[in-house]
């Protein structure tokens, strides 16, 4: 049997190297094809005037002129960024909220969740019959939990505490969401750290919560941002609930854009603006923290 | 709660022995006791105002949010004071404890009492218990057994979503170069919102009369290329986009398996002269099985939320055809304010998830032992 040799140039073996890297990248450029194309059709359309979207032009410069066109709509274009725009007021105000809520829930749910990883990681605890991992699969339970479950009890349930439409109540309700995450990955981070820094640090005296602070915390820091960056992604995401527990308050980037794209007068290139706009930041985190995306994503699925 | 000896990878480490005094305990216990009962006052003081027999409550339940938060600080106090060292240790579960409890707990049970009752946000004569009418009605749905079937043919999409994530991070494990610009690349549609998605591929990419994709097919010989018209297609439209969305998210899974797989076997196997299909199905594929596992299940617990899509893009059209559960109840909430209905068919696939889930976990754990004693 031949295979693709690494030393010998024999010549069949060169020509199957060969074929193998034409196939290998050709697959891997058509995908990577696949998943920039949309971004950049939606960039690229935000600058286009109705005749190009009409013929379907592509390049800028080289088959159509460039144009401020839907940015003017949203009142972010360089003519009109002094101006006095509503609508720009309106999408800096979702735009506000979408970062507010994110990182306020990712915020809560990084405090609480790696307390409670930290103490299933190094504690036995018990309550009632159940013992550790117990509590551990009750936390990751409430993965399976789906929104529309809890939609509407949480509906009344804010009415009640005078919640809806507030950013309060969707940072709690994205905390839960993301809590089984951030606890899964900081569970995995603290599991790594040796418990014998903590030993030495309670034999000088520190309490528990000294060495955690001081010892433990700086070390899991990795662990902790990875977690974040995930929390603030998904809530920034988020829809569900964000359509159902707020009106006008509290409304977050993705319902502002979903209300676009149902109104039918709406044109492609504002549509396009807007659509650039929400994912900005999110392709950003994309492309410089993707380390941190991929250490939470497999954070304990590798052992 | 009681926290007992520490230990953390079968080691043990003692808590130092505290002489705590009696009096402390006692005054833990009172501090607890307190605290409890004045939860309980404030939660009856609210109840039997807003069921009226009482007019002098608060204008609404947040004081009472309130008041659990007190309590909950007051039981971790009570914790410390009659435990000591092992309530420090309580003191690092309790909140996250508490706070999904508070959250997850209650409105479950009362989304149990909407289930039950004709409640609509827009009749005016207010919610009354109805029994099993949800349930008969729930039962002779035909558009929830509808987005019930559609939920089938969206898992079964996740096989196919496999096999191409397996395919990408094969090529991303491959001796390639610019690896990291091919990462971000592939990562990125799992970053971006499904809201926006549903705009920039459903009603743009994918629009009928100039969106490129249409152009293309017309290119390929498709004469009328509406993706969301037929039911076979727009379901097949809705599942490309998810799989658009998803894929990354398995292939990082995969990836990371592939890099943690012990470099001697497959370099032995080459020696052997096995071809690389034959090394991929013998030694890369089995290898690879647990953590193919872990991806594939929470895949589909995902997949089993699938929505704001569905959502954005077609409302469940063409007649249902792409209608998942949420999308469905999502529209009961929303257009027809049918709240008491909406959370009886919430529950239902609640309880078909959790049952699903189960044997799901179950056949794979016994599958997954024969193949390791095979």
């Amino acid at each position: 049997m031949a295979y693709p040799a690494s030393s010998e140039p024999h010549p069949s073996g060169l020509l199957r190297h060969v074929t193998g890297r034409v196939f290998i990248y050709g697959a891997l450029l058509l995908w990577a094809f696949i998943c920039i194309f949309p971004i950049y059709w939606t960039v690229s359309t935000s600058l286009k005037k109705a005749p190009n979207v009409m013929k379907g032009n592509l390049i800028p410069w080289l088959d159509f002129q460039p144009d401020w066109l839907g940015w003017r709509s949203l009142g972010l274009s360089p003519d009109t960024i002094f101006n006095v725009s509503t609508v720009r007021d309106e999408f800096l105000l979702r735009f506000e909220n979408s970062i507010l809520v994110s990182i306020g829930a990712a915020a809560l749910a990084i405090i609480i969740g790696s307390l409670a990883a930290y103490g299933l990681s190094r504690f036995q605890y018990r309550l009632g019959p159940w013992r550790n991992k117990d509590i551990s699969f009750f936390f990751l339970s409430q993965l399976i939990l789906p929104p529309v479950v809890l939609a509407m009890p949480f509906l009344v349930l804010y009415k009640e505490l005078a919640l809806l439409d507030t950013i309060t109540g969707l940072v709690l309700v994205y905390t839960l969401m993301v809590l089984p995450i951030v606890i899964w990955i900081m569970r995995d981070q603290f599991d790594t750290i040796p418990i014998e820094l903590e030993q030495a640090a309670l034999v000088d005296g520190c309490s528990v919560w000294g060495a955690f602070l001081r010892i433990v915390l700086p070390i899991a820091l990795p662990g902790i941002v990875a977690a974040f960056i995930l929390a603030v992604v998904l809530s920034w995401n988020e829809y569900f609930f964000a359509a159902l527990l707020t009106s006008t308050n509290a409304k977050t980037l993705p319902v502002m854009v979903a209300s676009q794209t149902g109104s039918q007068g709406i044109s492609w290139w504002s549509m396009a603006a807007l659509s650039t706009a929400a994912i900005a930041p999110l392709v950003l985190i994309g492309v410089f923290l993707e380390r941190y995306i991929v250490k939470g994503l497999t954070a304990g699925a590798v052992k | 709660m009681q926290t007992g000896q520490a230990t953390a990878g079968g080691q043990v480490y003692e808590a130092a022995e505290q002489n705590l005094s009696a009096r402390r305990k006692v005054w833990g216990r009172i501090l607890i006791v307190a605290a409890s009962l004045g939860l309980a006052i404030m939660v009856m003081w609210q109840l039997l105002d807003s069921m009226g027999v009482i007019a002098t409550g608060f204008p609404n339940w947040r004081p009472v949010a309130f008041a659990y938060l007190v309590w909950a600080i007051a039981l971790g106090a009570g914790q410390v004071m009659i435990h000591g060292e092992n309530g420090h240790r309580a003191l690092f579960l309790l909140p996250a404890l508490l706070f999904t409890i508070a959250m997850v707990i209650f409105p479950t049970f009362f989304g149990l009492y909407i289930a039950f009752t004709d409640w609509n946000l827009s009749s005016f004569t207010g919610q009354k218990f109805n029994g099993l009418d949800n349930v008969r009605a729930l039962v002779a749905d035909e558009y929830f057994w509808n987005a019930l079937l559609n939920m089938v043919y969206y898992v079964l999409s996740v096989a196919v979503q496999y096999a191409i994530a397996f395919g990408l991070a094969l090529l991303l494990n491959a001796e390639i170069k610019a690896r990291k610009f091919f990462r971000v690349a592939f990562l990125l549609p799992f970053m971006l919102s499904p809201v926006a998605i549903s705009w920039m591929i459903g009603k743009s990419l994918m629009e009928y009369r100039f969106g490129p994709l249409a152009t293309l097919m017309r290119h390929l010989g498709w004469e009328s290329p509406a993706f969301f018209a037929t039911p076979w297609i727009a379901r097949l439209s809705i599942v490309a986009m998810d799989s658009w969305v998803w894929i990354p998210f398995i292939m990082i899974l995969l990836l990371a398996g592939l890099q943690a797989l012990p470099k001697e076997v497959q370099e032995a196997a080459k020696v052997d002269g096995a071809t690389p299909w034959q090394s991929f199905w013998q030694i890369t594929f089995p290898l690879m099985l647990p953590i193919s596992v872990t991806a594939i299940v929470l895949r589909i617990i995902f997949q089993l939320k699938l929505a704001d899509i569905v959502i954005n893009t077609t409302s469940g059209g063409p007649g249902g055809a792409t209608d998942t559960v949420s999308s469905f109840i999502f529209r009961e909430y929303r257009d027809r304010s049918n709240v008491g209905y909406g959370t009886m068919v919430a529950e239902a696939y609640l309880i078909i998830i959790i049952i699903f889930i189960t044997l799901l976990l179950k056949v794979l754990r016994r599958w997954m032992r024969e193949e390791n004693d095979a």
